[in-house]
Order: structure tokens, then C-alpha cells, then sequence
């Protein structure tokens, strides 16, 4: 090997800056995220996926709906929404059927999108709405204070489970999949290569896309159940993470502290939303069917 | 500028006010709307859905009324004109994106074709019991305004109107029904496209990088622009600075909320819709709105024939309070009947704004039919006894 290949620039040159930058609105840094939180990782794996799907940004949307994944869309340099608890589902989807054109993405987590909007969830899935929904599962309602979530694991202390979690979680890839999502992955905030994938993968595909993405609450998750710092949380994933690619989605529940089932375990295609609105109309109307002009006219 | 012709559909009809609403949605411009099945409202969307696929625009029955009352505002943002409509326990969970769409100046149309409650109420039977609710429903303070109309002709032309208030002060406006002028069936006619104005949207002329989303113009109203333009803005729920970014000044939130009131200024009087009839001689005033108006047209015609200098003077905007008009009238009267089909709601703004200068007596009804004339008759001739 060339000694010269080992030399490392010792002074950082005046015009760098972070790849990721453009697509943030850095004026809104710094973020309210905790050390070690995961969310910032995957919005880093989300921005490297625009960038590799070469996307038109201007015509990329974001929604969000209310919690600490819920601020996501407020940093992201694009048309962003910060909706109410649990209904950024609906919001995107009146967007989305207003402009067909937009990308939209709903960024939320797991309290948000499975508790109070947990209807919204699985009726999108059922109609196949063109939506990509990211899911930041940290297991718990972390904005306000560390409460027990429908996907906090069984023996898990939380605030509002002071002796223990004794109700079942949602296996939220089992669920989607039975909704009838068209894509269904699942990764960890270790995973940060095969996470920009899928994100990319999703930007491609029509259809209802869901990723869960594990991720650590160190300040109000692991520190109250003494699972660590983020650090420790990372090697767990890393320990606990098995990737097994179309596996059967309701054999892999999440525990406490049991294995980790990641990989894409669906991705099959279905008629969207708009394609079946298309033919069911053409069909009883014909000629008079009049194809969707849904904006008004610019002043 | 003018209504599109292709959502006009011009002639005479008979309709009712359900349907006569939906046809004035379409004449306004909505190509979008999304429900969820109550009764006495379902009409107006069931008719929007048999007419919209051959308009050229979306109809979507979502999952709940929290679906619905927030698709139509992603709908807007994504440049739609876009209304939902319900009635009693479905407008009470609406109310959280009522506030949304006041606090994020989202303009839309929310149709309330009201029917007695609390609860699941009289679910067949007129009521005016959301007059309230629909001011006060969400929390915080904020603004919106509301319109009742009287006939199906009303529905069509106030609807319209609806749509183009919304329009102008970026606010969301609700469109007061009741049971019976929602399921009254009357002569509607449906002017030319051409004679119909359709207010349009405050879209910026600034590029992006110079517009500010919540930069107020001098009538306290921002621009508005729609998602895919190139403008990557940002709209939220959280208190909020004219970049539309989230804030927690206390100068900020005085500054942008107070706005949200100021800028419907205009509707307490030079702006406020009303109906009046014989205020110059007057004694005493009716002062009602909705269904029952009808009524009360018949008990002052009761009392004219008694010799009873009785006048009319009837709301068509009740949000914001007709005040300053209540005030300018309330000297030169002994009295103000206020008949409505609740149990005193209405009648505490025309206390509030006639401040004593009158007496005020409510006639009041818990809903299910309509006042007897007589009742109403007998208030008037209490009042100026």
C-alpha cells in the first residue's frame, strides 16, 4: 500500500460542510433531540436517500403528526407539515390527492401514528394511498416524559407503568402487512446503510410503504429500565438484530430484550389508490368520467 | 373572478338544502371533499359524490370525523378548495382541526346541519344548539366565522359565500345548518357561472426566498402558497413566527394570535350579513337566525296585525357577532326577542352587545320541531307591555 493513501487532511477546509446541510433548514439548529437519540440518525439515512433517488425536492412533501419524531418534518428543508396528534395520515392524504404529483412522505412515531392515529393507519394501507410512511419506533411516548406506548414490550417500566408493561404490543410489520401495505421493512438506528436503502426503495415504489425503524430513547427508555446509554443500545442492536428478508411479519414481535427480526419482509404490488378510482369510474361512467382537476386556478 | 362553468349547474330547480349546499360547494370551486356518514348532513356529500366524477375532482369517505376535518386541509395545502360536512357528535370531534385550520389560517368550509343534542340527541330533529361550539369549540382563542342560512336558496348562495370569506381571510368557515332548512325541499334557482363571483386564492406573487407565509398584508391577512411550488415552506399547529416556524416568545404569541381575532374585525359590523325588516318604527326587534327565522317572520306579522310596532332583524353572520349593529339598534327599541332552538346561546351576544340599553328576553327551545308562532307572538307582546 501507498504511504500517501494514509495521509488525512489535518485542517478542514473553510466551504465544507455536512452533505446532509442542504436539506435541513439550518436556521432551526440546533435541534431539540437528546444525545444519543435516534431519530437524527435517520433523518441523515432519509436525506442520504433523497440524494441517491435524485428526487425533485420541490415536489417532495413531508408530514408529521405531534412528538419528538413529530418535529422531523419542521427541520426538513421541503414542503413540510406539522400536523396534529396522530392524523398526519389524513392530512397527507388530502395533500396527496390534491396534488398527485407530490412525493409525500409521513414521518411520525410510534405513539402517533399507532395509538391516536392508529385508525388512520391501517385505512390507508387499505386503500393503497401512495404515501411513505416512516415510523421512528422508540418504543414509548417519549415528548411527554417515557408512558407506556401500544408498542412498549411486555416488563418494560415506563412512567405510566411504574410495576411493569403487562398488555401485548403491536407487531407493527404484522399489522401493516395484514392492512395491506404494498412494502413492509423493518431496521434498527444500527442499521444505517441498509435503512437509507429501503428509504430509497420506498421513493421508487407507488403504493402504501411503511418502514419501522427501531430506534433508542436513552433519556426516558433505556436509563428507566437500565438497558444503558446510547452506546449500549447500539451494541444490543448490533448483538440482538438478525436480518432475515421476507420473513413471516407475525413471527416477529419485539420483546424487551429478546432478538431484534429486521430485513423487508413485503414487497409486493397492488392497484393504488388512484388506479382503482381510475378504472371503477371509467368503467360506470365512460366518456363522461372527468379525470381529477383537483387544484384551483392560480390568481 | 368567476365560478368555473363546469361545476354550475344553471336552471331552476327544487332541491333541498342539503342538496342545494352541495351544489353551491361546486359552483364555488371545491373539488374536494371528505366525510364521514351523519345524519341530517350525509346529503350534501352523498350528491357531491354522484356529481364530482363527472366535474373532474375527488370525494373521499374517510375512516372518522378527525379524518375528514384534517384530509380536507391537507386537500387546501395542496391547493384544493375542500369542505367537509357533519352534524352533532361528528362536529364535536372536528373541533381540534377547527382550531388547526384557525391557527394555521387554512382556508375551508366545515357544514354543520345541526340536530339536537347533547350526545347522540335527536338525530332527525332540527336544533340550533352548536351556535357556541362552533365559536368556542377548540381551545385557545381564535377566530372563524359562521353563517345560518333560511331556505335552500340560502344554502346554495351562502355556501358560495362561505367559500369566499374563507378565501379572503384565510380562516375556516362554518356554514350553520339546521335539520329543517338542510332537509326542506324549495325552489333553488342557479345563476350563469358568469354571474357568480368566486373569490380566489391569496396565492403569493413573491418568489421563494422573499414570501413569508405568515406575513400579514395590511388587511392582517398573509398570502398563501400550496405544496410543489418550489416555496419548501413550513406550517404548524405550534405557536409560530411570520417564517412559520415554531416559537415559544410570549411576544410572538401575543402578536400572531391576537391577528387571528383582528383581521375578522370587519364582520362585528361593516362586514356582518344580516336580513332586517321594519327597524324604523320599531318597538320592539325579533332577532333570530336559521329555521327559526321562518317562524318568527309569522309572530311579527302577528303582532303588526295587533298593532305591535314589530321589527326583524335577522342574523346571517353570527360569527363574529353582528355586535356593532345589536349596540346601533339596541337605543331605539323597548325590546329584543331572541327565539332560538336551544337554551339561550345567541341571546347572551345580544345581552352582551345591547348592554342593557333594551330589554332582551329569550324565547327558548330544546329543538326536535320548531317554535310555535304563538309562543314567539307572546314574547313580543310581554315585551312591549
Amino acid at each position: 500500500m501507498n504511504e500517501q493513501t494514509l495521509e488525512i487532511p489535518c485542517t478542514i477546509p473553510a466551504d465544507a460542510a455536512n452533505p446532509v446541510e442542504p436539506f435541513l433548514r439550518m436556521d432551526r439548529m440546533p435541534h431539540i433531540w437528546c444525545p444519543a437519540c435516534g431519530i437524527g440518525t435517520t433523518v441523515n439515512c432519509f436525506v442520504r436517500a433523497l440524494i441517491e433517488s435524485h428526487a425533485n425536492l420541490d415536489k417532495v412533501a413531508i408530514v408529521s403528526g405531534i412528538g419528538c419524531t413529530g418535529r422531523v418534518a419542521g427541520y426538513a428543508n421541503l414542503d413540510s407539515f406539522h400536523t396534529t396528534h396522530g392524523r398526519a395520515i389524513p392530512f397527507a392524504t388530502g395533500l396527496k390527492l390534491a396534488n398527485p404529483e407530490l412525493q409525500v412522505v409521513v414521518y411520525s412515531g410510534d405513539g402517533d401514528l399507532f395509538a391516536i392515529g392508529g385508525n388512520h393507519f391501517i385505512h390507508a394501507a387499505r386503500r393503497n394511498m401512495d404515501l411513505k410512511v416512516i415510523c421512528v419506533n422508540n418504543l414509548t411516548y417519549a415528548m411527554t416524559g417515557g408512558q407506556t406506548a401500544p408498542t412498549t414490550p411486555g416488563k418494560v417500566i415506563s412512567a405510566t407503568s411504574p410495576y411493569g408493561v403487562f398488555e401485548p404490543a403491536f407487531n407493527l410489520v404484522a399489522l401493516a402487512e395484514a392492512a395491506g401495505a404494498s412494502y413492509v421493512a423493518r431496521w434498527t438506528t444500527f442499521h444505517v446503510k441498509q435503512l437509507s436503502r429501503s428509504m430509497e426503495e420506498v421513493l421508487h415504489k407507488k403504493g402504501f410503504c411503511f418502514i419501522e425503524v427501531i430506534s433508542p430513547c436513552p433519556t426516558l427508555y433505556q436509563r428507566r429500565n437500565k438497558m444503558g446509554d446510547g452506546l449500549d443500545t447500539m451494541k444490543y442492536y448490533k448483538q440482538a438484530s438478525k436480518i432475515r428478508h421476507g420473513a413471516r411479519t407475525t413471527e416477529c414481535d419485539m420483546t424487551k430484550s429478546g432478538e431484534i427480526i429486521v430485513g423487508k419482509f413485503v414487497d409486493r404490488d397492488r392497484p393504488g389508490y388512484f388506479e382503482m378510482l381510475h378504472a371503477q369510474m371509467t368503467e360506470t361512467l365512460g366518456d363522461r368520467y372527468a379525470e381529477p382537476e383537483v387544484m384551483c386556478e392560480q390568481c | 373572478m368567476h365560478a368555473d362553468p363546469k361545476g354550475v349547474l344553471t336552471g331552476v330547480h327544487f332541491l333541498d338544502g342539503d342538496h342545494a349546499c352541495c351544489e353551491g360547494t361546486l359552483a364555488a370551486g371545491a373539488r374536494f371533499a371528505a366525510g364521514y356518514p351523519i345524519t341530517p348532513s350525509t346529503e350534501v356529500v352523498e350528491r357531491f359524490a354522484s356529481r364530482i366524477p363527472t366535474v373532474g375532482g375527488v370525494f373521499i369517505q374517510m375512516e372518522d370525523e378527525l379524518a375528514a376535518s384534517i384530509t380536507i386541509q391537507g386537500a387546501v395545502w395542496g391547493g384544493a378548495k375542500a369542505f367537509t360536512v357533519t352534524s352533532g357528535p361528528g362536529f364535536s370531534l372536528m373541533m381540534e382541526h377547527i382550531g388547526y385550520a384557525a391557527m394555521t389560517e387554512t382556508p375551508c368550509v366545515f357544514v354543520n346541519v345541526q340536530r339536537g343534542g347533547p350526545s347522540t340527541g335527536l338525530p332527525t330533529l332540527p336544533a340550533q344548539a352548536d351556535m357556541m361550539q362552533a365559536r368556542w369549540g377548540s381551545h385557545g382563542d381564535y377566530g372563524i366565522i359562521a353563517l345560518c342560512p333560511n331556505s335552500p336558496q340560502e344554502c346554495f348562495d351562502l355556501t358560495i359565500t362561505a367559500f369566499n370569506l374563507s378565501e379572503e381571510f384565510r380562516v375556516p368557515v362554518m356554514l350553520m345548518l339546521d335539520e329543517c332548512v338542510g332537509h326542506m325541499t324549495e325552489k333553488v334557482v342557479i345563476p350563469d357561472a358568469a354571474a357568480i363571483d368566486v373569490y380566489p386564492r391569496r396565492f403569493t406573487h413573491l418568489p421563494p426566498g422573499e414570501f413569508r407565509l405568515f406575513e400579514p398584508r395590511e388587511d392582517k391577512v398573509p398570502d398563501m402558497v400550496r405544496a410543489g411550488d418550489g416555496y419548501r415552506f413550513h406550517v404548524t399547529g405550534l405557536t409560530h413566527d411570520e417564517r412559520g416556524y415554531p416559537s415559544m416568545n410570549v411576544d410572538t404569541q401575543n402578536r400572531s394570535v391576537t391577528r387571528l381575532l383582528e383581521k375578522l374585525q370587519p364582520f362585528t359590523g361593516e362586514r356582518a350579513l344580516s336580513e332586517t325588516a321594519n327597524l324604523e318604527d320599531a318597538e320592539v326587534v325579533v332577532v333570530s337566525y336559521g329555521i327559526t327565522s321562518r317562524v318568527a317572520q309569522r309572530a311579527i306579522d302577528m303582532a303588526r296585525q295587533q298593532g305591535v310596532r314589530a321589527g326583524k332583524f335577522r342574523i346571517i353572520s353570527a360569527w363574529p357577532f353582528p355586535e356593532r349593529h345589536i349596540a346601533a339598534l339596541a337605543p331605539k327599541v323597548k325590546a329584543m326577542v331572541v327565539p332560538e332552538l336551544n337554551l339561550g346561546q345567541m341571546v347572551r351576544e345580544v345581552e352582551r352587545a345591547a348592554a342593557g340599553k333594551c330589554k332582551v328576553t329569550l324565547v327558548p327551545h330544546a329543538g326536535g320541531t320548531v317554535h310555535n308562532p304563538e309562543v314567539i307572538l307572546k314574547a313580543i307582546l310581554e315585551a312591549v307591555r
